[in-house]
C-alpha cells in the first residue's frame, strides 16, 4: 500500500480510478509508438507535400484513405473491441452520405426537406450535416442493434446484413433522390471561416476527424466502460455472474461505432460530390471488414494501416489490371495465415489484448 | 436466505439434477459436498441461471430467482467464484477487480490486504499470474461485488498446498466476519471445522443434510469415499 493511498474506497473509487485500471504500456518511443507516429505522420505530410507540388489528385487520394480509415475505426470498435461482427456498416456509411447529399440538394434547390408537421429546410453547412448524420446513424444503430444484439455469431452477421440490404434497396428505389443513379452534390457543403472546397483544407478536416475518432476509441477503451466491453467480448457469462448485463454495454458501443462510420460517410459524400446506393451496398460492408482484418482486429491503428494498404492497392494495382482484387485476396490470405494480428501486429508487435 | 427446493435440471435431454434441496441462512457457512459428477456444479449453475432449472423453486431473500437472467441474480446479492480460476485473462488485475465492483463492505484496499499478491501485481495482466494468484483474483473479483451470499465452487482445487492454505485462511476469515457462504469443496479436514451445515448430493439429489459433527464415518464411506 505504498503509492495508492487514495484508493482506499474501492467501489466508490471504481469510476474515478480509471487511470489506474490499465497497465502502463511503454513510452511513445518504443517500436509500436514509432510505427504509429510514422503512419500518422506520413498520412499528414504526403498530402501536404503533394499539394504544394501541385498534385491535387494525391491530396484527394489521401482524403479518401483518411475517410475510409475513419469508417473502419468505427467498425473496429464493434468488431475488434466489442466482438460484434457487423456485416452492415455500409448502412451507416451510406446514411451519413445521404444526409450530406439530401441536405445539399435541398439547400441548392431552396426547397424544404419536408413541410409537415413542420417545415425543415436543407442546409449546406457541414456542421449541421455532421450533427444530423451522427444523430441519425446513432438512432438507426440503436434500432438495428437493439434487435440484432439479441442474436450472436453467424445470426448476428446475417441480421445486420439484412438490415443494411433493406436500406440499400430503399435508397435504390426512391426516385426523389436519384434512385440507383445517385445524387450529385454540386457545391461542397461549407464550414464557417475555412474554405472547404480547397483540397488540402478538406483533407485536413478529414484528418482531424480520423484523429478524433481514434482518440475517442482509445479513451473509451481505457475507461471502465471499455474494460466491461472487453469482458463482454471475452466471456459474457462471467460478466453477467458479476451482476452486469452485457447487452446495454454492447448496444452503446454499437451505436458509437455506427455514428463514427456515419460521420465518415458524410465526409465521403462531400469529398466525391456524389452519393449513390453503392455506399450502402454489402460490398462496402465487406471492404470495411477486409480493411479491419488487414490492419489488425482490435488495434487502434489497425484500420488506418488497413485503409492505406487497401486504397493503395485499389488505386495502383487497379490501374494496372482490373483483376487487382486477386492480389488483395493473396495479401489477405497472407495476413490471415502468417500475420494473425494484421499489418499492425506484424509491424508493431503484439498487444496486451491478444 | 437462499432456499432451494426440489430443483430438477437438464442438459438437453439428459437429466442432471433430480431434486436438490439446499438452504443457507444469513451468516451461515454451508458446504455442498459429494463425489465428482453428483451435481454440485450443476446446482451452482442452476442457482445462477446458467443452466436453468426446469422444476422446483430457488428463492433468495424471498425473491424468486428462477427464470431471472444471470446478471439479475448476481445483482440480487449473489457472488460467484466459478470453478477453475476464472478471471478475465487479457485485462489487468485492477481492471478485473474494479470493473464489476459494487459499493459495500469489501473495498479494493481490503481485498488487497486479504491477498497482498494482488496488490503487488495490480498492473499485470491476469493471464500472467500463477494459478493460485488467478484463484485469489477470482475470489477478489467476487468479493468486490459485495455479495450477501458468496458462492465458492471448488476454490482450492488443484492448487499448491501453500496457496490452498492462503485461500482457506481467507475462507475462515469470511466465517469470522459472518459472511454468508456456500462452499463447494472436497477437503473434509478443512470444511468440517468451519461449516455450519453440510449438504451431500448423490446422483443429482440431496441425500444428507446435517451438522459437520453428525457426519460420521458411515456417512463418509457411503457418500464421500472413493
Amino acid at each position: 500500500m505504498t503509492n495508492n493511498t487514495s484508493l482506499t474506497n474501492g467501489a466508490s473509487q471504481a469510476a474515478t480510478a480509471d487511470t489506474a485500471l490499465v497497465p502502463k504500456t511503454g513510452s511513445h518511443f518504443d517500436r509500436k509508438g514509432l510505427v504509429q507516429m510514422a503512419l500518422l505522420g506520413l498520412l499528414l505530410l504526403v498530402p501536404v507535400a503533394a499539394y504544394f507540388l501541385g498534385h491535387i489528385y494525391y491530396v484527394n487520394l489521401a482524403s479518401r484513405i483518411t475517410i475510409i480509415a475513419m469508417a473502419a475505426v468505427g467498425l473496429n470498435l464493434a468488431i475488434g473491441y466489442g466482438g460484434m461482427v457487423s456485416f452492415g456498416h455500409a448502412a451507416y456509411f451510406g446514411l451519413g452520405g445521404y444526409v450530406a447529399g439530401i441536405s445539399a440538394y435541398h439547400a441548392f434547390d431552396l426547397t424544404p426537406f419536408m413541410t409537415w408537421p413542420f417545415s425543415l429546410p436543407g442546409s449546406d453547412s457541414l456542421l449541421v450535416v455532421w450533427l444530423v448524420a451522427a444523430l441519425l446513424c446513432a438512432l438507426l444503430a440503436l434500432a438495428i442493434g437493439a434487435i440484432s444484439l439479441r442474436t450472436t455469431g453467424v445470426y448476428f452477421i446475417m441480421i445486420t446484413l439484412a438490415f443494411a440490404q433493406m436500406i440499400y434497396y430503399f435508397a435504390n428505389s426512391w426516385p426523389t433522390y436519384g434512385g440507383e443513379d445517385g445524387l450529385p452534390i454540386y457545391i461542397r457543403n461549407t464550414l464557417p471561416l475555412v474554405d472547404s472546397s480547397n483540397a488540402l483544407t478538406y483533407f485536413l478536416i478529414c484528418f482531424v476527424g480520423l484523429v478524433l475518432a481514434m482518440a475517442i476509441t482509445s479513451r473509451l477503451m481505457k475507461s471502465r466502460f471499455g474494460a466491461a466491453l472487453t469482458m463482454a467480448r471475452l466471456n459474457d457469462v462471467r460478466l453477467a455472474t458479476a451482476g452486469i448485463s452485457p447487452y446495454p454495454i454492447r448496444l452503446v458501443a454499437f451505436v458509437i461505432s455506427a455514428a463514427i462510420t456515419g460521420l465518415a460517410g458524410a465526409l465521403y459524400a462531400d469529398l466525391n460530390g456524389f452519393v449513390s446506393p453503392n455506399m450502402l451496398s454489402w460490398h462496402f460492408s465487406g471492404e470495411l471488414m477486409v480493411i479491419v482484418i488487414l490492419g489488425g482486429v482490435g488495434r487502434l491503428y489497425g484500420p488506418l494501416a488497413g485503409a492505406v494498404l487497401f486504397v493503395m492497392m485499389e488505386t495502383f494495382l487497379g490501374g494496372v489490371t482490373q483483376y487487382w482484387q486477386l492480389f488483395l485476396g493473396l495479401v489477405l490470405l497472407g495476413v490471415v495465415l502468417f500475420a494473425k494480428h494484421g499489418v499492425m501486429g506484424w509491424l508493431a508487435g503484439r498487444e496486451r489484448n491478444e | 436466505m437462499l432456499k432451494i427446493a426440489d430443483i430438477e435440471t437438464f442438459y438437453g435431454p439428459s437429466q442432471a439434477l433430480f431434486g436438490v434441496n439446499l438452504e443457507v441462512n444469513a451468516g451461515e457457512m454451508v458446504a455442498l459436498m459429494g463425489r465428482n459428477g453428483m451435481g454440485k456444479t450443476t446446482t451452482i449453475r442452476s442457482i445462477f441461471g446458467l443452466t436453468p432449472a426446469s422444476r422446483g423453486t430457488i428463492e433468495f431473500e424471498s425473491q424468486n430467482l428462477r427464470r431471472l437472467p444471470a446478471y439479475r441474480i448476481a445483482k440480487a446479492g449473489l457472488g460467484l467464484v466459478p470453478e477453475g480460476r476464472r478471471c478475465f485473462p487479457n485485462l489487468s488485475v485492477r481492471e478485473n477487480l474494479l470493473v464489476t465492483a459494487r459499493p459495500g463492505e469489501w473495498t479494493l484496499e481490503k481485498v488487497e490486504t486479504l491477498f497482498p499478491r494482488l496488490e503487488e501485481r495490480r498492473a499485470q495482466m491476469a493471464k500472467t499470474l500463477s494459478g493460485g494468484e488467478q484463484q485469489m483474483l477470482a475470489i477478489g473479483r467476487a468479493l468486490m461485488t459485495n455479495p450477501r451470499l458468496l458462492v465458492l465452487d471448488e476454490a482450492t482445487e488443484g492448487l499448491a498446498p501453500v496457496i490452498r492454505q492462503e485461500i482457506w485462511r481467507a475462507i475462515r476469515l469470511f466465517k469470522e466476519q459472518g459472511q454468508s457462504t456456500l462452499l463447494v469443496d472436497k477437503s473434509l479436514s478443512e470444511i468440517l471445522p468451519i461449516a455450519d451445515r453440510c449438504t451431500i448430493l448423490e446422483k443429482g439429489s440431496t441425500v444428507w443434510v446435517g451438522e459437520p459433527a453428525a457426519l460420521d464415518s458411515s456417512v463418509r464411506d457411503r457418500y464421500l469415499g472413493v
